[in-house]
């Protein structure tokens, strides 16, 4: 379904370069949920907008949904990926309506039936009637997330790239996202890549993980061995050690 | 513990009047601490940074603040004048507050600002001061103190500029810290480091520490006693390592909403709120 092989990303800065991806390979398999973990700086994000186009990259192939992807994407390519963001405050535009927002893609894709698909979106991520006219400044950060995703989900996309999509949430919303999530690519039988910086987010969620540091895959796990330690590289180990919370050292 | 506690609190409500009418952040709240490692976990608004902030007398004027006891190393807190609370804060009493990027003054190297302390409180001379200053960053594991000494908060990174935050914090060596999330901001392998250094200081001068948290996995492996907020009151009081036995149903069901890293799970399981828990 995604196919990446040997991809970079280098941003000029100050006459300086910065690899922010280097070499990276990987395939997603259709139906997939694949998740990319890192720290900060470890150029996971920057990997997902290279997929969706958003930043320039370069590599000697980078398929989606089986056919290469253009270097200037058409509207066509585009429906096909849709992106869900880290911050659901940032993401949705302030002075517009769940409704507006909704409408937005299927009018920008010449879509019918407009309204009883905003309906149904909506309550598909389990927002009721009432929050379709609700502005997001009048909506609980769950909430938001969760029309968030109902936008990317609204065009019916094979795939889903999220990026961080439960980092600003408390446990308990989280928890509510995620197991929305796990519905979602069921119903809509959706290949996802997830980005996030908790692991155990990506062990819940994904068949398989890709370990990134500096710009370079470390390496490319199964959720099963990410969960029994069963790793190769000393760095997935570390990273493991350091989520499982503190280890005091006996004095 | 057979010792005295450092703090005391006893029915503690903090309240903000509004237009729609009070808000009531934290609910008769009663906890002590001593020379040991408390943590507050709880969700947004549920009241844990209040009920820090309280503490140190960092509440904004609006907030009314009302106990049955609160007093610190025989000080009662209520009573505190602005002139009082001047000679607690830094001194005897601190905080480290979540992100070093908004905490810290950008227009002023890192030495100055923590010699700052030193001169306030301790009456230190510039040079006493800075000798000070490095041997605090020292602490904290900055490896070039006098590099660091010269920078800007912007030239830090996240990690280092937390360090530079418990150093300036630690200086005047007070017996008693708060950390509202002080490495929330943080990758997980430099997350560590910093709770490893606030550990050593803890056991090496017997501080008593409040670390306030959202992440129960931290929390319950780095304290001793764990209080749990809900909708502004202590639901629970329980030991970290039982944290997975608890009782409270919110304590509970917190636990199981949390994703595991080692335990496969199908669904997580969601918190339904029990209006029974706010009475």
């Amino acid at each position: 379904m995604i196919r990446v092989e040997n991809l970079s990303v280098i941003f000029h800065a100050g006459g300086r370069e910065v690899r922010a991806a280097e070499g990276v390979s990987f395939t997603v398999a259709k139906g997939e949920t694949f998740g990319i973990v890192g720290e900060s700086g470890s150029g996971k994000s920057t990997l997902l907008r290279a997929i969706a186009g958003l930043v320039p990259s370069t590599s000697t192939a980078l398929e989606v949904d089986g056919q290469p992807a253009a270097r200037r994407r058409s509207r066509a390519d585009r429906r096909k990926l849709q992106f869900v963001f880290q911050d659901p405050y940032a993401s949705l535009h302030p002075r517009k309506t769940v409704d507006d927002i909704l409408r937005e893609p299927l009018e920008i894709h010449r879509e019918g039936e407009i309204d009883e698909r905003v309906a149904a979106a909506i309550a598909d991520v389990g927002l009721l009637p009432i929050h379709r006219f609700r502005y997001p400044h009048q909506l609980s950060g769950g909430q938001r997330q969760r029309v968030a995703i109902a936008r990317a989900l609204i065009l019916r996309p094979p795939i889903l790239l999220l990026d961080e999509p439960t980092s600003a949430l408390d446990v308990s919303v989280q928890a509510e996202i995620l197991n929305l999530l796990a519905r979602l690519r069921q119903s809509y039988s959706l290949t996802s890549i997830l980005v996030s910086h908790d692991l155990a987010v990506v062990a819940h969620l994904c068949d398989r993980i890709a370990i990134m540091q500096l710009g370079r895959l470390v390496e490319v796990i199964s959720a099963d061995n990410l969960r029994t330690g069963n790793v190769s590289a000393d760095y997935t180990r570390k990273l493991i050690a350091a989520s499982q919370g503190f280890t005091r050292v006996p004095a | 513990m057979s010792e005295a506690p450092l703090l005391t609190v006893e029915d503690l409500e903090v309240s903000f009047p509004g237009r729609t009418g009070v808000t009531r952040a934290v609910r008769n709240a009663s906890f002590t601490l001593g020379r040991e490692r408390l943590g507050i976990v709880g969700e947004s608004g549920s009241g844990k940074t209040t009920m820090g902030r309280s503490l140190l007398g960092l509440l904004p004027r609006t907030a009314q603040v009302t106990a049955k006891t609160m007093s610190y190393e025989g000080t009662d807190l209520l009573a505190c004048s602005e002139r009082d609370w001047q000679k607690l804060r830094g001194r005897r009493m601190s905080m480290v507050m979540q992100d070093p990027k908004y905490s810290l003054n950008p227009v002023q190297t890192v030495g100055r600002q923590i010699s700052e302390t030193a001169l306030l409180h301790l009456k230190s001379d510039h040079k006493d001061a800075r000798r000070r200053t490095l041997a605090m960053l020292e602490a904290v594991q900055i490896r070039d103190p006098e590099l660091v000494y010269g920078l800007y908060p912007h030239q830090l990174s996240g990690g280092m500029g937390q360090r530079v935050m418990i150093a300036m914090m630690l200086i005047a060596e007070p017996d008693l810290l708060i950390a509202d999330e002080p490495t929330s901001a943080l990758d997980v392998t430099v997350q560590n480091e910093v709770l490893r250094i606030l550990d050593d200081l803890v056991r090496d001068r017997g501080m008593g520490l409040i670390l306030i948290s959202h992440n129960l996995t931290m929390v319950s492996s780095f304290c001793d006693r764990v209080l749990i907020m809900y909708a502004g009151r202590i639901v629970e009081e329980i030991a970290a390592r039982d944290l997975q036995h608890a009782r409270h149903p919110y304590t509970r069901a917190l636990v199981a909403a949390t994703p595991s890293l080692t335990v496969r799970r199908a669904e997580l399981a969601t918190v339904t709120r029990d209006p029974e828990w706010l009475k």
